[in-house]
């Protein structure tokens, strides 16, 4: 198991190494930061100066190894437009950007779970069928247009709900006052659409398949009651697959914040990173994409090891 | 072969559902081919918009209204289906191949071709497509060849992926095991023999990722990084109207983005359908 452990983090440590050169040199390329940076009416002598200041008139090679000698100190370079460190720029506005994904995946298993079984055990039944088809809308709709649609029924026509900014915030979180759950409603919302329809249908799928199974034939055989065959028998084995799923899909909302955080305005890392993004402040777009890649590794490791506890077959 | 195709004809039109997806997916192919036959005004051109004409709520000259330089929202919405069709549709082929291919010479010949190839994709399935994709258009910027490349990137990886998958399952079986016997070169081999063999599971997955790459355009597009408002496919328009919609003028970004539901929910129809059928755990 240990040797396991180190081997995954080995081939971790390489693909962070292989991401964090080719993210170099694409914002390398991109271009020059000192033109955004500097107002209009700055002298050809301020972009010498300001360029120098920041290690950019070197060549990509000395910039990048200056960059890994920082990295071998846990740094990650200064970012170019806040001056702050750029992994306390992106630790900084991580909890909003967690808290988001958490409570959309909290949301989408507790709605995503229920129904999918619901659609299973009589595929052709007409709540079934209605349920199928608003999950296929779920998976159809692009996350913003989503987001869109809540702003304008929500804040434009109804004005419930504010359409930006995260409200008041206690401990690191909005959920813990009124002003904050009401920011965090249609965020949320918006985040676990797309979710909530594919937790659905991979439960409806794979309690479809597992029902065909011959264990199941054999229980109804022995006249064992169609609810605990069904929650049970049935769900236990397909709820298996729906972890690795889940531990995925959660790599995958953290990087969906970025239009979500866009639409409404929510301070935390998508923002960043689109905003970083258009400013060519490398060290923050580096450092996002180090702790995202990070928290993938994590979260793929995570589920692993919750296999090898739930599914007896894979324990070593 | 034939019997074959027959057979998943006739399961296909058992469901309603994917029929009527498919009738509107079609319909809507024949709008994004011939736009100028479907609409009134070209959104192209500039010598068709008057400033006058702007922000006008549906009514019975503009249908579905106009945006801030006059151009007819529903004009604009044929043609930039067209456009979304056609990134979504390349893309797709082009990932089709690239992925089809790599995948194909990696699981056939294993090895450090296969190393080099699977690693780069294992890389690459470690973070979430769109964040690929937006770097790449940043350091590029907008374009409608720019996203389609960009696209192309991001999902060659699924299709190799799968490729792979059915190569190494494949070619230990007698007819490609024969081939081998006979003197066939390696090339003749994957591409004359397990080529044909498995080209059904690619189908199904390009269908349902015809609607991925179509989604993923319209977010790059709504980010500002993706398709160009002066050629704007429906992601564009909606990110265009979307700048006004706090000021009321909902139908410059509503009626874009049913359209783009429309098109990805007839696709998705279609696609699960394929699947369902194809999918040899669900048959009785």
């Amino acid at each position: 198991m240990l040797k396991y452990i180190l081997n995954r983090l080995f081939h971790s440590v390489i693909v962070m190494f292989v991401i964090s050169f080719i993210v170099f040199f694409i914002m390398f390329k991109a271009g020059d930061p000192v033109q955004l940076l500097l107002p209009p009416d700055a002298t050809q002598q301020d972009v010498i100066e300001m360029r120098h200041a920041l290690g950019l008139d070197q060549s990509f090679i000395k910039q990048y190894e200056a960059f890994l000698k920082n990295v071998a100190k846990g740094n990650l370079g200064t970012s170019f437009v806040y001056g702050q460190p750029a992994l306390n720029v992106v630790f900084e506005r991580l909890p909003a950007t967690l808290e988001l994904s958490i409570l959309a995946m909290i949301f989408s298993i507790l709605f995503g779970v229920p129904l999918g079984i619901i659609a299973s055990i009589k595929p052709k039944a007409w709540y079934s069928k209605a349920i199928m088809f608003l999950s296929l809308s779920g998976i159809s709709v692009p996350v913003f247009w989503t987001g869109m649609v809540l702003v304008l029924v929500f804040s434009v026509i109804l004005g419930w709900l504010p359409s930006s900014g995260r409200g008041t915030v206690y401990l690191f979180t909005s959920a813990f006052t009124w002003d904050g759950i009401k920011h965090l409603i249609m965020p949320v919302l918006t985040l676990s659409f797309f979710q909530l329809a594919l937790i659905l249908r991979l439960t409806r799928t794979g309690m479809m398949e597992v029902m065909m199974q011959d264990y199941i034939k054999l229980a109804r055989a022995k006249g064992v009651p169609r609810r605990v065959i069904v929650y049970y028998h049935a769900l236990k084995n397909s709820l298996i697959p729906l972890i690795t799923v889940i531990g995925i899909q959660f790599g995958q909302l953290v990087a969906f914040t970025i239009v979500t955080e866009t639409i409404f305005a929510w301070p935390g890392t998508g923002k960043l990173i689109i905003d970083s993004i258009q400013n060519l402040d490398r060290p923050v777009v580096v450092a996002y994409l180090l702790v995202i890649s990070f928290i993938f590794v994590a979260i793929n490791f995570m589920v692993d090891v919750l296999y090898t506890f739930i599914d007896p077959r894979v324990r070593m | 072969m034939k019997f074959f195709k027959n057979e998943v004809v006739v399961e296909f039109l058992e469901d309603k559902l994917a029929v009527g997806g498919l009738i509107i997916f079609l319909i809507l192919c024949v709008f994004a081919l011939f736009p100028s036959l479907f609409s009134y005004q070209n959104p192209y051109d500039l010598t068709q918009l008057f400033l006058k004409n702007s922000f006008q709520p549906p009514n019975h000259n503009f249908w579905l209204g106009t945006d801030e330089q006059g151009r007819d929202i529903y004009s604009a919405m044929v043609y930039g289906l067209r456009i979304s069709l056609y990134v979504g549709l390349t893309s797709t082929i082009f990932s089709v191949i690239i992925g089809y291919t790599l995948g194909l010479i990696s699981g056939f010949y294993g090895g450090w071709v296969d190393t080099i190839i699977m690693r780069i994709a294992d890389i690459q399935l470690s973070f979430p497509a769109i964040l690929i994709a937006l770097i790449i258009m940043a350091l590029w910027g907008e374009g409608i060849g720019k996203v389609v490349i960009a696209i192309t990137i991001v999902n060659w990886v699924y299709y190799a992926r799968t490729a792979r998958g059915v190569v190494l399952s494949e070619k230990e079986k007698d007819y490609a095991q024969s081939a081998k016997a006979l003197g066939m070169s390696n090339f003749g081999i994957i591409f004359g023999e397990i080529l044909p063999n498995t080209t059904a599971p690619i189908i199904v997955i390009a269908t349902v990722r015809i609607a991925n790459a179509i989604i993923l355009e319209a977010t790059l597009s709504f980010l500002g990084l993706g398709v160009p408002i002066t050629q704007p496919s429906l992601g564009s328009l909606i990110a265009n109207g979307y700048q006004v919609l706090f000021s009321g003028y909902w139908w410059a970004s509503v009626f874009p983005g049913v359209l783009l539901m429309v098109l990805i929910i007839s696709i998705n129809l279609i696609g699960d359908r394929m699947r369902d059928i194809m999918n040899p755990r669900l048959k009785r």
